[in-house]
């Protein structure tokens, strides 16, 4: 019983934006610097230290920036997904702040996922672009990505652009499955899954090593950016409430304007 | 290092421009990202806290006059 009631309580709070950019605070800074670290590793080990591929030469290390740019769109949009669900049934102003924040990211690096992936096409398959089911739903992900963002553009009400994107973000998610299962599905050009979460990867330790290091310092980033943004969007939606006020002053902001926009801002 | 020369990391035996076109957009997204929120960020606070200040100026004004009609009254 007491677990539950504080886990409803926890529940309210997650409703909170003052709540929400507090405990956030720390978050940020942890999310940015290992994004930091581990892409600076990953990107050096993929580069000049793991081995080429004995079909595929050196093209092959578009892998470990293909493969983390395309896992990372499609969580940001499973993420959207489920704020939009959270949104739609239990009303909480939050879910729509974070789908606004992960649409961006997600948006670019759907197109990165698709651009690497063409330029690894070309030397391996012979063609930028192939009509495959991985990359045909890839690109579905894209439009609903454009869609998403064209909507929530549209619409200057914010409770029915809340609605709207939603309801969109809820609906589209049906198309990550088919991302996922594509490759099995359909007979296609698009090698299988290198990475799964209950099987040993067929590849080599000092190539799948790396990849995985690069995977994480995707999720990192998208932390950092995803919470960046939604504490921005917090801040502006919230700018007239007293918190904001007081976080200002506490930041020193509001003692000494003339010096306040100087300083205070190395640490995001 | 897997190659044995600067120039053979370059190369990548003969797939470099698509390795170094596909790095160099990742890079270019990951790095305009990041410089984009931050910007974002500034200029979300500095509104903010202008807002706040002439708020504060307002009021501050406002106080002023209430007291100057309490003194003539």
């Amino acid at each position: 019983m007491k677990l539950n009631q504080k886990l409803k309580e926890y529940w309210h709070k997650l409703g909170s934006p003052r709540w929400f950019y507090q405990i956030t605070t720390n978050w940020v800074t942890f999310f940015g610097a290992s994004a930091l670290l581990l892409l600076v590793t990953g990107l050096v080990w993929a580069l000049a230290f793991a081995p080429a591929d004995y079909q595929q030469g050196n093209s092959f290390r578009i892998m470990y920036v293909h493969v983390p740019a395309a896992m990372v769109a499609q969580s940001l949009y499973i993420g959207m997904g489920v704020a939009g669900f959270i949104g739609l049934v239990w009303r909480m102003k939050l879910t729509d702040v974070a789908i606004g924040a992960c649409l961006p990211l997600g948006m670019v690096l759907t197109a990165l996922a698709l651009f690497t992936g063409g330029v690894w096409g070309k030397p391996t398959w012979g063609s930028w672009w192939e009509w495959d089911g991985r990359t045909v739903s890839t690109l579905v992900l894209l439009f609903l990505y454009i869609g998403i963002y064209a909507l929530r553009e549209a619409i200057p009400d914010q409770n029915l652009r809340a609605r709207a994107s939603a309801l969109v973000s809820l609906v589209g998610t049906v198309n990550i499955p088919i991302i996922k299962y594509s490759v099995e599905w359909w007979n296609t050009l698009h090698q299988s899954a290198s990475f799964s979460l209950t099987e040993k990867p067929a590849m080599p330790v000092e190539m799948w090593l790396p990849l995985l290091i690069m995977v994480l310092g995707f999720y990192c980033f998208a932390g950092h950016q995803v919470l960046s943004r939604m504490r921005l969007e917090v801040l502006t939606r919230e700018s007239s409430s007293r918190w904001v006020a007081e976080l200002m002053q506490g930041r020193g902001m509001l003692a000494n304007p003339a010096k306040a926009s100087s300083t205070d801002h190395g640490k995001d | 290092m897997y190659f044995d020369s600067f120039a053979e990391f370059l190369r990548m035996g003969n797939h470099g421009l698509y390795v170094w076109v596909a790095y160099g957009s990742t890079l270019l997204v990951l790095l305009s990202a990041f410089f984009i929120t931050r910007s974002m960020s500034r200029s979300v606070e500095a509104n903010i806290r202008w807002a706040i200040l002439s708020r504060q100026a307002e009021q501050a004004s406002g106080a002023q006059t209430k007291q100057e009609d309490g003194s003539e009254s």
